[in-house]
């Protein structure tokens, strides 16, 4: 901890803290509604980091995230549902479910190379058969999805993760701050270096002597059981789970609209991202409510019009320039 | 001296191709030993073939007395055989300091330590000064002395260049030359290269291996290499390369 707090500028320190402080204050002022946004920017800002640490640092693409927050949420609410059993508890065996998941996906394309575009087909692919399965699984609902009962009686059993928005707002922020603390861990340890040499060179890493199968594997694993946490913490803020929504690929391409707008391999990306990204697209439904107009897609519009028109103007994304801007660039060691 | 590399009768073809052809030669311990040939000699698949891109068709390579053929590069790596590429593969985006810690990260498990050892290989290569710019902005000269930094970084026995002077300026290639030859004096560590730059081959390696359509042709002193009348023809007569050069 204290040398990562020590490798942050003086000005950064500053910013950073202020942030926190603002940020652990401003549910006095919010209301219900703006909390409920700051929840999901959190959310994404988390699993963004997660995926950020598979694809920003390690190299590999998954365009299929919603699966391992799908999992790890469905798992957990199962649990729950039928036995009682607190997400306290249910979260490490949505981890769990997860990450299997992430071997088997991982084993098949790094033990036969399928790499790059075809790697993240496969990660599509697993997604979508899984949503199929949920479809038509008469024990997780089915496609009518899966309601957790919201008892006003029990809704101070924060230890089952049963509260209002204050409690997962806080939950959220704790959660978006540790997957950054984690990722800025990683990414200045042995692995995170190798991460690196196999996101920029396969054949150089293994010439180096850097077990390119295992290291890829370990992010997988990382990233997916990461993902499959925010996956429980969404699903019981909201208490209902529908396979077309948990699995769909649109989810997928959500998670990953964070850390690709803030910037990859970076550790503030997906926060940045996030903060941009989702008050745009919660505004953008409001506004279009308060008009009276019902546009289905239009923020799956937007966010590609925003997705293009970052891709042009800061292809390495908002954060390394935002960086610049503040004057945080890195201090010399 | 004992040797350190036992390569014994490999061969290897691509399809038909006969790219490396019962080739058999030793590495002594410490030495510095070239391969040289013309082009598409089967220089760069004999490499690979030690290196572990490839598994040799038939025979063996034995490392420290230990067969090695059919070993993945990373094992082949962290047994303590490092190598560079023809053509050059840095980590583009990574600095210059961040491509060499890889390599010390091999054995090292402290990121600290690695830099630091990343740091003394910097200087020893003349790329202290660059450590922070990305590998991508370096001029050719420097990204061939960092694949060589980064490949001893890894601390290797044999250390493998495969055209570590190629397409350098004569003054760059004899900055090389010193800097390869104070390594192998100081470390001990031991060379094989794949050289088409006479003038290094010739100030560097102790003993030579020529190849020519896969077979080896040749093998001893440059100095008697250099009038082999068989050398003569496939090669050296054949080009401008020549010897007198030299």
């Amino acid at each position: 901890m204290k040398d990562l707090w020590s490798a942050i500028p003086r000005r950064g320190r500053v910013i950073l803290l202020v942030a926190i402080t603002l940020l652990l204050a401003a549910p006095m002022v919010l209301d219900r509604y703006l909390i409920s946004i700051f929840v999901l920017i959190f959310y994404f800002a988390y699993v963004g980091q997660a995926w950020n640490l598979m694809m920003g640092f390690a190299g590999q693409l998954s365009l299929g995230h919603a699966l391992y927050a799908g999992l790890g949420g469905y798992v957990a609410a199962l649990l729950w549902f039928y036995f009682g059993i607190g997400p306290w508890l249910g979260v490490f065996a949505g981890v769990a479910v997860a990450a299997t998941f992430g071997a088997v996906i991982g084993w098949l394309g790094f033990r036969f190379g399928i790499e790059g575009v075809y790697f993240a087909l496969l990660t599509i692919a697993f997604a979508e058969f899984t949503r199929i399965a949920f479809d038509n699984m008469a024990f997780t609902g089915g496609a009518g999805g899966l309601f957790l009962l919201y008892d006003a009686q029990r809704s101070h059993e924060w230890w089952n993760l049963r509260g209002g928005p204050l409690l997962f707002y806080y939950l959220g922020l704790a959660l978006a701050a540790a997957a950054a603390i984690l990722t800025a861990r990683l990414a200045r340890s042995r692995i995170g270096f190798q991460w690196l040499a196999v996101r920029e060179d396969q054949q150089a890493a293994l010439a180096l002597g850097i077990n390119v199968f295992r290291v890829k594997m370990i992010a997988v694993l990382i990233s997916s059981g990461m993902t499959a946490i925010g996956g429980v913490l969404i699903a019981f803020y909201y208490n209902n789970l529908f396979p077309a929504q948990a699995f769909d690929i649109g989810r997928s391409i959500e998670i990953i609209l964070a850390p690709v707008i803030g910037g990859l391999g970076t550790i503030f990306g997906p926060i940045v991202g996030a903060f941009i990204l989702t008050p745009l697209g919660e505004g953008l439904i409001a506004l279009t409510v308060s008009l009276g107009v019902n546009v289905p897609g239009a923020k799956a519009v937007f966010y590609g019009l925003t997705l293009m028109a970052i891709i042009t103007l800061r292809p390495d994304g908002v954060w390394p320039w935002l960086k610049r801007l503040l004057g945080l660039t890195e201090t010399e060691s | 001296m004992t040797s350190i590399l036992d390569v014994d009768g490999v061969t290897k073809r691509f399809r038909g191709v006969l790219a490396v052809d019962q080739v058999t030669f030793g590495v002594e311990a410490g030495a510095i030993f070239a391969v040289i040939g013309p082009n598409g000699a089967g220089k760069t698949t004999l490499f690979n073939t030690i290196a572990g891109v490839f598994a040799p068709d038939t025979g063996s390579i034995s490392f420290s007395g230990r067969q090695i053929d059919g070993l993945p590069p990373n094992e082949i790596c962290a047994r303590g055989i490092a190598r560079t590429f023809q053509i050059v593969r840095p980590f583009p985006a990574l600095s210059v300091e961040d491509n060499v810690i890889v390599g010390a990260l091999l054995h090292l498990r402290d990121v600290g330590a690695a830099r630091e050892r990343a740091r003394a290989l910097l200087r020893r290569l003349d790329l202290f000064g660059k450590r922070n710019q990305r590998a991508a902005n370096l001029t050719l000269p420097d990204r061939k002395r960092l694949e060589v930094a980064r490949a001893l970084a890894t601390e290797p026995r044999l250390l493998l260049l495969d055209e570590v002077m190629a397409g350098l300026r004569p003054t760059e290639i004899d900055r090389m030359v010193t800097t390869l030859r104070d390594i192998n004096r100081e470390s001990g560590v031991t060379i094989l290269l794949i050289e088409h730059v006479m003038r290094a081959v010739m100030a560097l390696a102790e003993r030579v291996l020529v190849l020519d359509h896969g077979t080896a042709i040749a093998q001893g002193a440059p100095e008697a290499i250099v009038r082999d009348p068989a050398v003569v023809q496939s090669y050296l007569g054949q080009s401008s390369l020549g010897i007198e050069a030299v």
